[in-house]
């Protein structure tokens, strides 16, 4: 690519203009990382539909916008967001709320629970847990193919920091809400480190929303470190607006034995990109990947997936499945990289995809690299309708057209959501898709603050 | 058993080139390296009109502003246009009328690699076109053809006997615009075969162009048209083999296939240029592109491609499903071993209504090959009811090797049924020992399961090459599997 | 109940059914048998109103409406069930909550409230018990993983569950062990009743011997071409199909 494009140029002016106020906020270490990140995205740039890894996103929509506010945590915000409180029933979790990427400030910013785990804030984790952070920030979240990963450790400075120690089996979720709310269109850049150690178990739901109809556009990075027979699952509902903008890039690097699922359900939102890298590190490491996502309108959701056995006798599985109405669009990308030494593998990938309308569009581009070859490997990939044979199956039991159409919609759907282990989340997200597949409102409406 | 596997599998991993040998044969050939001047003198020795010399100006100077493409999952060393030679063809007497006339050297060169140039001793109902270096040297069977209408003739030839059908169709299907390689050839393309099959006819024989490349430090630039008129058939064939070089030598050739309404085209390639030694060094770099458009309705375009040979393989041969209810094909085995690679696979564009297309590919990885498939399914907008299934799978051989697959699926209209399936395994030890038991050895038993593995696609061949296809497997294979 | 007039279908331009009549009464338990290919699939499925090809000509009335103009689902509605040859598997779709649709569907058809959950759950326990099957079978998506037995028995818990008036069941019996068929042939015996019917279609003769007919119609090449008491099943199963072909192919000589 030649030179800078003027996209790009807007965040590299931004990074000029705000490094030292955003440097002067975070501890020594994270800033360590800032320069180096800087100029790999100066290389890099936003992606355009040039990166194989972005063939099929147009970020400009997006990325090619005036945001009016940035980094600045505003104080009295925050007491709104503390009173912001999940209800779904009975599901009982350790709640946190970020807002526009920050931390609330009231009741202190990190808390240490009876088991040993810490809860809090990243920006305030890397002052009082150096050694942590030296241990592990940056050290999982590297992309070759992606500028926007470096984006955000060039800039960001804070966001979820967890701690769970060795043995510990957290038996509550942590659920985080991300909630983005501005007077202005708005532009925000979270970072969450998440250390299981050995033989824990911890489970997560990040919840997205947006609080007011303005545009946002959020670049959010993850990292979790799943030490060796610890178990870990990510559970992420995104349920914004057709005016927000969500790029996560999700790392989870995991030791021998470690158990991990990841799972993307996307029910609303302009434009969605989830990349999530599963890095199997240690032997025996097993991971699952899912995704769901429902669009209509204009959305456009884009899936990344990287799979990359690195050690022996690891076993991955993803499945991605996407309805895609009116002139939504859908992207998937999955990968699944067996390394010489990583013998022994079983990985799989499946993604089917519904089109409902003649205006909706599907690129899929599943692929598999190996270079070892005591693995078990396979992909697959549908685009199509529904299935006419299912279809009469139902009619001919008397149920009607629509609803058969429901139902194997919802039956198509359920097949991802079946693999959340918290039931009573289980059972919400049943709900909320059968409520989105009807065509009803369905904003998380327990999730969520009135927003409109 | 283990080390038996081992051992097995370097003996046949050394298994040799046996299309190696070099002939000597009186070469005429021109100065290396490339620039419009030898654009030029290529042309003037084709006698070529005025509209052909300004077409390959046209692509070089297109091509001069491309860059090698840089998306293949290939290691292609760094190519010095101006150390070959783009022009090489035997020294022959000007009237070749008569078998006789043919230097018999070069004749015996063709015999030797199985190709008889003499019709009586003909491979049954086969009619060759044998393509040396830049030139075609003999055409079997035209007369026998031409009775029925049929066309088939070395490109050149076409060039001066049929200019306004060369005319019409060269560069419709892949433009001289289209890629590095295309343009290259463009610019630079020697011979190759022209095929013309009128309306209605069936053509009663394979017809089959056979590439030879002999002389040193040459490129070979073929260029192959193939027209099929309404509710016509052909069955073609293509062969290549190559002298076994310590240094690589490039061929890109491009293919273009047109389809009428109701014909049908079979297209089938068994590719064994010179792959290199056990150690990669030599062998072809073979970047091709061929393509065909299904132009009219109910018209059906099948590649088949069995990829032994070449050090690299970059090559995808693809249909444009234009013609509503029409139908493409793409069957596809490749074999690397030792060092080789290879990118390849191919492209399903369905346009017009009602489109199918089927995709089987059969990767096989030995020693240290690498064996990319990379194909695109694309149903626009319009091309409602758009049919296609995809089958890819790998076998490994040996723990040294690689096998990739880069599918992508773009679909635009809601009646499509896309459907990609993908594995990538090894041959099972429980599949040898049951051979094992049965009594057969180790290498059979391997022989055995990867032409099992690979019937689906060689199935598709004209019986009396399935038969040859089925041979090359094995000794590309012989050995290979750990 | 049912009278089948003339009926004519083509799929893809072929005709299939080339001119079928046929009276069912309630009651009446009516085999239907046939070589491969001579149309017997095609004709279960145009009167359950899959729309495969073209019905050509001809009429189906059911209980005094025309039957070719119901759509698919209020034809099971009014109590036609059809026995898929090839049970069609519906991942992620659980079998409680596919039978819970499809009987309230039917309730609603005929005025009557939704069942209760607890109803519900009761009238699945029943009718599992009736038929015999696994009640883990119930628990799971629809036909997903079930072998080719356990489909069948599924097609018949289904049909106990529905309770319909005409019950078509195709090939029911195919791929099926003895132990199986046993189960599918009680299944139907305890469902009929005087006042419902069954059109079974056969390729052999075996079910008979456990579901018996009144009457045993022979379909060849889209054509009834012999109709006969239970008696003819056995005649087909000892002496084959070929004599019935020579008969008509003699009669078209003729």
């Amino acid at each position: 690519m030649n030179g800078i494009s003027e996209v790009t140029s807007r965040y590299l002016y931004l990074y000029k203009e705000n490094i030292d106020r955003i440097s002067g906020m975070s501890s020594p270490y994270i800033n360590s990382f800032r320069k180096g990140a800087f100029e790999r995205f100066s290389a890099m740039g936003i992606p355009t539909k040039k990166d194989e890894a972005y063939k099929y996103t147009n970020l400009n929509i997006f990325f090619d916008h005036d945001y009016k506010s940035y980094f600045i945590p505003e104080t009295a915000d925050f007491i709104k967001a503390e009173e912001f409180r999940c209800d779904i029933a009975d599901l009982d979790t350790l709640g946190i709320v970020l807002l526009n990427g920050f931390y609330p400030t009231i009741n202190g910013k990190l808390h240490q629970l009876s088991n040993g785990v810490w809860i809090g804030s990243l920006n305030e984790a890397a002052l009082k847990f150096p050694e942590l952070i030296e241990k592990h920030y940056g050290k999982y979240a590297n992309s070759d193919t992606d500028g926007l990963v470096h984006l955000n450790t060039a800039m960001a400075h804070d966001g979820v920091f967890v701690y769970v120690p060795d043995g510990v089996k957290l038996s509550k979720p942590v659920q985080v809400v991300n909630l983005v709310q501005s007077d202005e269109d708005m532009f925000s850049q979270h970072r969450n480190l998440i250390i299981v150690e050995k033989n824990a178990e911890f489970s997560m739901i990040i919840c997205d929303h947006a609080l007011s109809p303005n545009k946002f556009l959020t670049n959010a990075v993850t990292e979790a470190y799943v030490g060796e027979n610890a178990h870990f699952d990510l559970i992420r509902v995104q349920n914004e607006h057709n005016a927000a903008c969500k790029i996560t890039h999700t790392f989870i690097h995991q030791e021998k034995n470690s158990v991990t699922s990841s799972n993307n359900m996307t029910l609303h939102g302009g434009l969605i990109r989830n990349s999530t890298y599963h890095h199997l590190g240690g032997e025996g490491a097993e991971t699952s990947s899912y995704g769901l996502f429902l669009a209509d309108k204009f959305q456009h959701i884009d899936n990344y997936v990287s799979v990359d056995h690195a050690s022996p006798k690891c076993t991955s599985n993803q499945l991605f499945k996407g309805v895609l109405d009116e002139m939504a669009t859908g992207t998937f990308n999955g990968r699944i990289l067996v390394r010489p030494d990583a013998q022994g593998t079983m990985a799989y990938q499946r993604n089917n995809n519904i089109l409902l309308t003649d205006d909706a569009k599907m690129d899929t581009k599943p692929q598999l690299e190996i270079y070892a070859d005591d693995v078990k490997c396979s992909h697959g990939a549908t685009i199509g309708q529904l299935d006419e044979n299912a279809m009469f199956y139902l009619q001919s039991r008397g149920i009607n057209k629509r609803e058969a159409r429901l139902m194997l919609m919802f039956g198509f759907a359920h097949e991802v959501i079946q693999n959340i282990k918290i039931e009573p989340l289980r059972e919400r997200m049943d709900n909320l898709v059968m409520q989105r597949l009807r065509g009803e409102l369905s904003r998380c409406a327990s999730c969520m603050v009135k927003c409109g | 058993m283990e080390k038996d596997q081992d051992k097995i599998l370097n003996d046949v991993t050394s298994g040799e080139y046996k299309y190696g040998f070099h002939s000597d044969i009186e070469t005429e050939r021109i100065q290396k390296g490339l620039s419009e001047d030898v654009v030029r003198i290529i042309s003037a020795k084709k006698n070529e009109p005025e509209w052909l010399l300004e077409f390959r100006l046209k692509s070089y100077r297109h091509w001069l502003t491309m860059k090698m493409p840089s998306w293949p999952n290939l290691k292609i060393p760094q190519i010095n246009y101006q150390e070959i030679i783009f022009y090489a063809a035997p020294v022959q007497r000007p009237a070749l009328n008569s078998l006789d006339d043919i230097d018999p050297e070069l004749k015996r060169t063709f015999d030797k690699l199985g190709i008889p140039l003499g019709e009586q001793k003909h491979l049954a109902g086969v009619a060759v076109d044998a393509v040396m270096d830049s030139v075609s040297v003999k055409t079997t069977f035209r007369e026998t053809l031409a009775e029925m209408g049929i066309i088939f003739c070395s490109f050149s030839e076409a060039v001066r006997e049929y200019p306004e059908l060369v005319r019409r169709y060269m560069g419709t299907v892949v433009p001289y615009t289209d890629n590095f390689f295309a343009s290259l050839n463009s610019a630079v393309f020697s011979d190759g075969s022209f095929c013309y099959i009128p309306k209605g006819v069936r053509c009663p024989m394979e017809l089959s162009t056979y590439f030879r490349i002999n002389a040193a430090n040459t490129g070979q630039f073929e260029r192959t048209l193939l027209v099929a008129d309404e509710e016509s058939y052909v069955s073609y064939l293509e062969g290549c083999t190559a002298p076994q070089r310590d240094e690589n030598q490039l061929h890109a050739a491009i293919v273009e296939i047109i389809a009428e309404k109701n014909a049908e085209v079979k297209y089938s390639t068994v590719q064994n240029w010179y792959p290199g030694d056990k150690d990669g060094k030599g062998g072809i770099f073979n970047f091709v592109t061929k393509r065909g458009i299904c132009k009219g309705e109910n018209s059906r375009i099948s590649w088949t491609q069995i990829e032994t040979g070449s050090a690299i393989t970059w090559k995808y041969p693809s249909c444009i499903l234009r013609g509503d209810n029409s139908t493409g094909e793409f069957y596809s085995v490749a074999v690397t071993n030792n060092h080789q690679q290879a990118d390849t696979g191919t492209k399903m564009i369905h346009i017009g209504k009602n489109t199918k297309s089927t995709i089987v590919s059969k990767g096989i990885s030995a020693g240290k090959g690498q064996n990319s498939y990379r194909g695109l399914v694309k149903v626009l907008k319009n091309a409602s009811n758009a049919r296609n299934y995809s089958q890819c799978d790998s076998l490994l051989l040996g723990d040294k090797c690689g096998a990739h697959t880069f599918p992508y699926l773009e679909v635009d209209n809601q009646t499509a049924i896309v459907e990609h399936e993908a594995t990538t395994s090894k041959i099972g030890e429980d599949q040898i020992f049951y051979c094992n038991q049965r009594g057969i050895s180790t290498e059979d038993a391997i022989g055995l399961i990867v032409n099992g593995y690979a019937r689906e696609v060689i199935n598709k061949l004209p019986m009396e090459f399935a038969v040859e296809a089925q041979k090359l497997l094995q000794i590309s294979l012989e050995g290979s599997v750990g | 109940m049912l009278v089948i007039k003339d009926l004519k279908a083509s799929i893809g331009g072929k005709n299939i059914l080339k001119g079928i009549s046929l009276t069912v009464k309630p009651g009446e338990i009516h085999a239907i048998m046939g070589p491969n290919g001579s149309g017997k699939s095609t004709l279960a499925a145009v009167l359950a109103g899959r729309e495969l090809g073209e019905v050509t000509g001809g009429t189906v009335t059911y209980y005094g409406k025309n039957l070719l103009e119901m759509a698919a689902e209020d034809r099971a509605k009014d109590g036609i069930f059809l026995g898929f040859q090839y049970p069609i598997e519906i991942p992620g779709v659980s079998m409680v909550n596919f039978m819970k649709t499809a009987v309230n569907e039917q309730r609603k058809y005929r005025g009557l409230e939704p069942l209760s959950a607890s109803d519900f759950l009761k009238l699945m326990r029943e009718k599992k018990e009736m038929v015999e099957i696994d009640s883990k079978l119930a628990n799971r998506s629809v036909n997903e993983g079930f072998s080719g037995g356990e489909k069948k028995k599924n097609e018949i818990f289904q049909m106990a569950m529905l309770d319909p008036k005409l019950a078509i069941l195709d090939e029911t019996d195919s791929g099926l062990d003895i132990d199986a068929l046993r189960i599918v042939a009680n299944g139907v015996n305890k469902i009929k009743r005087p006042d419902n019917s069954f059109i079974v279609i056969t390729h052999y003769q075996r079910l008979l011997d456990y579901i018996v007919p009144d009457v045993v119609h022979v379909l060849y090449d889209g054509r009834i071409v012999k109709t006969a008491g239970k008696e003819l099943a056995l005649e087909l199963e000892e002496k084959g199909y070929d004599w019935i072909k020579k008969e008509v192919e003699n009669s078209i000589m003729v």
